[in-house]
């Protein structure tokens, strides 16, 4: 069947129908990672969000369950240049096409991605619409496609209830605001205890458990939208728990120490991005995902000064907050796609809570 | 200014002649430091052995020493050079080898250099296989259950305990030399006598057999901050159990998860860092198939084959950035050459799919195993890139030049299924055709895998070329179709031959419906940011990128395509050259080419670079893009040659001489016609299309003749033919390939070869130098000794040989380049062969001469005379040096080979001895091709009858040296009767103490075996000259190559060579 991929500029890609065939409208971001495209699909920052991947070939080794970063996919729409027909991997159990049907989510193959992300890199990230209706009618579209912003998304992909994951050593709270299972892992591997709490939970509620430790986890949207979060995690700041935050977790604990976060024009998702540390100099591949950065000129650093920076771009990629035991970082050291290589900062989080201890 | 500014003056070592496992990619690798050092503002002096080398320019270095690579040899340069550092990391294994020795002696520190770019340390620890293994235990990385052995009985006692099959490697040679995969007992024995031979330290390893797990490439760089990140990695659709040089690779891995993909980059960068690698380093892994389960099989802490093929494969520069790592930059410090924003701290991202396939030598040596194990055996490899697997594999086997173009190209229809079963167990260069055609039987994927234990994944991908020929084959051609078939790169013939067309009907089909190439970019990033210097490749159903600039005039220049035995790395010079040539006239230069290994795909060579196979539809996609205003097909070598034709019917006007005069060149009767107004002799001859017709000219001419097809390279198919049962084998093999052209008869004559190159533009030529052959006529000019001035002939043949060259270069019109071979009897000189196109002897004579001839050629195509740029006509003065370039073979690596020289060339590569007289610039040139002598003063002389009389010098000479002589029965009866001491031994097939005992006890330096003419090829000679090969003995088979050795071998008390810096060599 044939599928259309629509985007804001007006631009129409006509390519094959691939999982669920319905029409969506989404925010179009591109993922420049090779391996990895269920760790991407099962990624929660990825809600309210269509993703194309740049490599062209795409479920070569099919679905393996246990790769999956959280219960199910969450993209709106896939997008890829071609769909391996046979998988092979020792653990495949199932397909992509099968899995998107099974999660009724709908996508589209065939088309030119690179002329798709070169779109997206110059004009920057936009809205698009999947669609498999033949007849449909642009003038209807665009506007519809102006007017979609990813809104509140992380109440979609937080848990609903708290639970924990028994570990013998340290306590620590993990505010889901889309968490990746990675992180709970890397965490529960060093012996933690883990308690996984929704991402509305009052501060309070934390607090009282008197954890070891505060994770803020990665996920989902516009940082600015989480103003409750915010209120919330100003009140975590201000104890003396360590805090160690990935992503979204560090936008938000920027917002709520007096600094801002702005829309880039097309982000960074991948894993190939070089950050350096800048107390060592040490330069790391990291894996990313963010469309949202901290805005460095009006940070104070009286609150907070930059730990890392993007080689790339000299973007702010983590902060390490005066006087306080939190420090935060724009990419996922969690990995799950991506290289493990900055898989020491669990480490660090480790240590800083052995020394508040 | 380096950042570490005490390094002001380094010494570059180079990798010396091609062989099988060290070719092009050093020069491309070594080419792209030393620039880099130079941006640095550092000097560099450079030493490498060959000439064909663009890296030993003077463009390229500061000082340059085209000299043996010997330890004493880079000791007397360090002495005079006083470099502060040596780079050892570019110069392949032959390099790194040099470093290590120089090292062990204490001659380093003595002399206060150091190892810049990695440490002895480092080597040591990846090199030496316990260090190795010691290194990978200590950091908890798995390696194959081993052992280092340094005998037999050990290496056995060893096989016992962990179990049939297991793999030799031993330590310290390339490409695998002398390994294997040893089933039982016996093959042990064999394999490992060898390899503890081969090996510098006398060390095998012995362990586990991991062959059929998957084998995958990590291409990883650290600085010396310690920053890691991978370049690229790259999957072998072979299995493990075929050496990476001779699989089919794929970049990036098709069939590993993240969390394997993960695993083994962790693992890879672990280990270059446990190693303290500063620069690039190539990690090879095993991995299970159906676990994660994986073992590190090599570390390779130097640039490699397999880093040019990452570098090409991504766009990152990788020497490039080894170069700047080694004066202390840090990965975040250096730019991203190709976006020209992004640093060299970050991991490419590839948007394509990249397929490798090696180019065999099986078409040389027929005789030879087409088996492929660990011992490599390719001399190169063509890339190709594409947005999908499918196209990527059908662009790289239709740039092989092999006579493939598709899955049908080797026939295996007429076995049966059995047969078919059984020959899938065979691995072969022909395997994935074997597996194409099980496919059309109906054998299961499950069954193809349990056989071969390729991927289904890859598996699957020939299913759907498969599939697609079916379907072309069967149903309509409609466009939907048509679209399909080019998306996955249908060639058009193909097309046409599978849906009973015309490839013209193909074409407009296309064309109508608007089915055409289009280009995208290699950007290293994936299209995240936009890229300044990329290169591009063709893919069917996508938006074109490719912009079509009209600033500048421009010019098409064809590369030569894969390395070849005849066709090598001298042709990537010329076309780089000749790009650089162009660009400096103001033009806009446009590079095709397929070979990852070479200077003239790197991304800043030509102003835009497409890296396609060299067909003509492909090209035409090309030109139809670009539009350029000329292609200049003469520096390409037999590959751009072939593309003239097409060139102009495309409309593209061939620079410099033109299609009609080439093919004049190569059409006999329009060549005799010319020679008969030029009133130029030629060994008479005729062309005939049918043996019977080949017969009645032989016997006219009176035999021995010279048979050949026209338009060939090399000589390839060229025989001596001393009787009728000659040439009806010759004629049978000669059209066993599809021949389309007449084959030559000519009468053999015995004469001196005589070679010359010159630049001709149109009036007056300048020939830079005559050269003479050591060896005789009747082997190929490629495997002859060549010496620049030549030294005996007189002065009366050589006025008429610059008259001849003249006549030639005139009534050809050529423009350009013109290549001529003759063969001079006395003071009579005859025309045997005429090219005007480059040959193999133009680096050469240009670095010899210091005449630049390829820009001359260049500006002379563009116009200019010869006089107007201020060059003398005629033969130029000679220089001050006597230059000999010397042939360097693999015998060793190709199993079955017949090692005898003839017409056909064999040698995979070159190097040079230039000295101010003849017998040290002979000493240099063996010693530059390895022949280290004496040893034990002990040879073996058994020649054919026609030689006895000549031998007897030769052996008396030997003799004076104090060797011991071993002769067959009647070679030594003559040897003995002119007074000449010979022990008689027994004949291969006589009883023991015999031949082979003799070279199997190790003891023998040298073997002189002139094998008898025509196809009666004796068993015995041939398995003797086998013998001494896979033992590591020299073996001659030529008389005048024997003599040069024994003149050079008296001289050998030359204990300090004077060692010459080529870039001093003065310019007319």
């Amino acid at each position: 069947m044939k599928a259309f991929l629509i985007l804001e500029d007006g631009t129409v890609f006509t390519g094959t129908s691939i999982g669920k065939a319905k029409e969506i409208i989404s925010e179009i971001v591109f993922n420049t990672s090779m391996t990895g495209y269920l760790e991407v699909l099962t990624d929660p920052s990825y809600a309210g969000q269509a993703v194309v991947m740049t490599y062209p070939l795409i479920g070569n080794y099919g679905i393996c369950h246990e790769d999956m970063e959280s219960g199910r996919p969450w993209p709106d729409g896939f997008i890829v240049r071609e769909l391996s027909r046979v998988p092979s991997n020792f653990r495949s159990e199932d397909t992509i096409q099968h899995f998107l049907l099974e999660h009724d989510i709908p996508g589209i193959c065939g088309i030119d991605t690179r002329a798709l992300t070169k779109i997206l890199r110059e004009k920057g990230t936009m809205n698009g619409c999947i669609t498999t209706d033949e007849n449909y009618n642009i003038e209807e579209i665009l506007p519809k496609l102006k007017a979609y912003t990813t809104g509140k998304v992380v109440e979609k992909v937080t848990c609903k209830e708290p639970y924990v994951l028994p570990g013998e050593g340290p306590k620590v709270a993990l505010l889901d605001l889309g968490a990746k299972r990675n992180i709970v892992r890397s965490l529960n591997r060093r012996g933690c205890q883990v308690t996984v709490y929704p991402a509305d939970t009052p501060a309070e509620k934390i607090i009282a458990a008197a954890p070891d430790g505060i994770m803020l986890s990665n996920g989902p949207g516009d940082p600015k939208e989480c103003e409750s979060i915010i209120r919330e995690i100003k009140k975590l700041y201000d104890t003396n728990i360590p805090i160690f935050a990935i992503c979204l977790g560090h936008q938000l604990m920027a917002l709520a120490t007096g600094a801002d976060t702005h829309k880039m024009k097309y982000g960074h998702r991948g894993g190939n991005h070089p950050v350096k540390d800048l107390a060592t100099g040490r330069v790391y591949i990291s894996s990313q995902n963010h469309g949202y950065v901290v805005d460095t000129e009006k940070l104070d650093p009286k609150v907070a000064v930059p730990a890392f920076v993007n080689v790339n771009d000299g973007t702010n990629e983590g902060l390490s907050y005066t006087g306080k035991n939190i420090f935060t970082v724009q990419f996922h050291p969690e990995a799950c796609p991506g290289p493990q290589d900055s898989g020491y900062l669990f480490d660090r989080f480790m240590h800083m809570m052995e020394v508040n201890h | 200014m380096p950042k570490n500014p005490s390094i002001k003056k380094v010494l570059v070592i180079g990798s010396g002649p091609i062989v099988i496992g060290q070719a092009a990619e050093f020069d491309y690798a070594g080419t792209q430091a030393c620039r880099s050092l130079k941006e640095e503002g550092v000097e560099v002096v450079l030493l490498n052995s060959n000439p064909a080398t663009i890296m030993t320019d003077k463009d390229i270095a500061d000082k340059v020493y085209i000299e043996p690579l010997t330890v004493e040899v880079v000791e007397q340069l360090i002495l005079k050079e006083r470099p502060d550092s040596v780079l050892p990391t570019l110069g392949g294994q032959a390099g790194l080898n040099l470093a290590m020795e120089l090292e062990d002696r204490g001659f380093l520190k003595e002399n206060g250099v150091r190892l810049i770019g990695t440490t002895s340390e480092t080597i040591k620890k990846a090199e030496d296989r316990l260090e190795f293994k010691s290194t990978m235990e200590k950091i908890g990385e798995p390696v194959a259950p081993s052992l280092v052995v340094e005998n037999v009985e050990d290496g056995a006692a060893f096989a016992n305990k962990i179990g049939y099959p297991v793999v030799l490697r031993p330590a310290y040679t390339l490409g695998g030399s002398g390994g294997g995969i040893a089933h039982n007992h016996q093959e042990l024995e064999e394999i490992l006598e060898n390899g503890l031979r081969l090996s510098r330290v006398g060390q095998v390893l012995v362990e586990r057999c991991i062959a059929g797990w998957k084998e995958i490439e990590y291409e990883v760089m650290r600085d010396g901050n310690g920053n890691v990140i991978t370049v690229c990695n790259m999957e072998n659709i072979d299995p493990v159990g075929v050496h990476t040089g001779d699989s089919i690779v794929v970049a990036p891995s098709q069939t590993l998860g993240d969390k394997e993909y993960q695993m083994l980059r962790t693992s890879a960068l672990n280990i270059i860092s446990e190693l303290k690698i500063t620069g690039g380093c190539n990690v090879q892994f095993a991995l299970h198939p159906t676990s994660f389960e994986y073992c590190v099989i090599e570390v390779n802490p130097r640039v490699s084959r397999s880093s040019a093929l990452a570098s090409k494969a991504t766009g990152y520069p990788i020497a490039k950035v080894a170069a700047k790592i080694a004066l202390g930059y840090t990965l975040d410090e250096i730019k991203n050459a190709i976006t020209g924003k992004t640093y060299a701290s970050f991991e490419p991202m590839l948007d394509y799919c990249v397929v490798k396939i090696p180019r065999l030598p099986f078409d040389k040596f027929i005789s030879a195993k087409r088996t492929l194990t660990t011992q490599m055996k390719a001399t190169g490899e063509v890339m190709s890139i594409c947005d999908n697997f499918e196209g990527a594999l059908m662009k790289a086997i239709r740039s092989l030049e092999q006579h493939v173009d598709c899955l049908l190209s080797y026939d295996f229809s007429h076995l049966d299924e059995d047969e078919l079963r059984k020959q899938l167990n065979v691995v072969d260069d022909r395997r994935i055709w074997v597996i194409a055609e099980a496919l059309r039987r109906g054998f299961s994927y499950e069954e193809i895998h349990a056989i071969t234990q390729i991927d289904v994944w890859f598996i699957d991908k020939l299913a759907i070329l498969v599939e697609m020929e079916q379907a072309l084959k069967t149903q309509e051609l409609t466009v939907e179709l048509l679209k399909e078939a080019k998306r996955i790169e249908f060639p058009d013939n193909v097309i046409a031959r599978l849906t009973g067309k015309t490839e013209e009907e193909i074409k407009s089909m296309r064309c109508e419906n608007g089915i055409v190439a289009a280009y995208k970019m290699v950007d290293t990033c994936a299209a995240e940011f936009a890229a300044e210097t990329p290169y591009y490749y063709s893919v069917f159903g996508s938006e074109n990128e490719a912009v079509e600039t009209h600033d500048r005039k421009k010019v098409l220049v064809l590369g030569s395509g894969p390395i070849r035995i005849g066709q090598g790395i001298e042709f990537d010079f010329c076309s780089v050259h000749c790009t650089w040539a162009f660009s400096k006239e103001g033009y806009e230069t446009i590079i095709i080419n397929n070979n990852p290994e070479t200077v003239s795909t790197d991304f800043d060579i030509a102003d835009k670079l497409y890296f396609e196979p060299l067909t003509p539809e492909d090209v035409e996609s090309v030109v139809n893009i670009e539009k350029p205003d000329g292609a200049v097909v003469q520096f390409g070598g037999q590959t751009a040659i072939k593309l003239t034709e097409a060139l102009m019917k495309m409309g593209v006007p061939i620079l410099g001489t033109s299609a009609e005069n080439v093919d004049a060149a190569e059409d006999r009767e329009l060549f005799d016609e010319i020679l008969a107004k030029c009133q130029i002799p030629r060994p008479a001859g005729h062309t005939v299309f049918t043996a019977e017709e080949a017969k009645k000219a032989a016997n006219e001419l009176g035999y021995p003749v010279l048979v050949r097809p026209s338009y060939v390279l090399g000589g390839q198919g060229m025989q001596i033919a001393i009787s009728d049962e000659d040439i009806d084998e010759f004629i049978g093999i000669i059209n066993r390939i599809a021949q389309e052209h007449p084959i030559l008869v000519d009468k053999y004559l015995v004469g001196k070869e005589i070679e010359v190159d010159a630049v001709c533009d149109g009036t007056d030529i300048l020939i830079p130098g005559i050269m003479e052959h050591i060896e005789r006529a009747g082997i190929h000019s490629g495997d002859s000794i060549s010496i620049y001035p030549a030294q005996s002939i007189s002065q009366k043949a050589k006025d008429t040989i610059v008259d001849y060259t003249k006549k030639l270069a005139q009534s050809l019109h050529v423009i350009g380049l013109i290549n001529i071979q003759f063969i001079v009897c006395g003071d009579d000189v005859y025309v045997i062969e005429v090219n005007p196109r480059s040959s193999r002897t133009v680096p050469y004579i240009s670095k010899v001469t210091g005449i630049p001839i390829v820009p001359l050629a260049t500006k002379v195509i563009l116009g200019h005379t010869l006089k107007e740029m201020g060059y003398p006509t005629g033969l130029a003065p000679q220089a001050d040096y006597i230059a000999i370039k010397m042939p360097v073979f693999s015998f060793e690596k190709i199993r079955g080979a017949d090692i005898s020289l003839g017409p056909e060339m064999k040698s995979t590569g070159e190097c040079l001895g230039i000295a101010k007289t003849f017998n040290e610039a002979l000493y240099k040139a063996f010693l530059g091709a390895g022949i280290q002598l004496p040893k034990h003063k002990n040879m073996i002389i058994t020649v054919r009858d026609e030689d006895k009389e000549e031998i007897v010098d030769v052996a008396r000479r030997f003799e004076a040296l104090g060797y011991r002589i071993f002769a067959t029965r009647s070679t030594a009866k003559a040897l003995q009767a002119a007074g000449v001491h010979a022990v008689r031994t027994n004949k291969v097939e006589q009883p023991s103490p015999n031949l082979l005992d003799l070279i199997l006890g190790h003891e023998i330096d040298l073997v002189i075996d002139t094998p008898s003419q025509g196809i009666e090829h004796s068993r015995d000679g041939f398995l003797i000259r086998r013998t001494a090969i896979e033992t590591g003995v020299n073996v001659l088979t030529a008389m005048d190559t024997a003599r040069a050795l024994v003149t050079s071998l008296e001289n050998t008390d030359i204990k300090k060579l004077t060692l010459i810096d080529i870039a001093t060599v003065k310019n007319l």
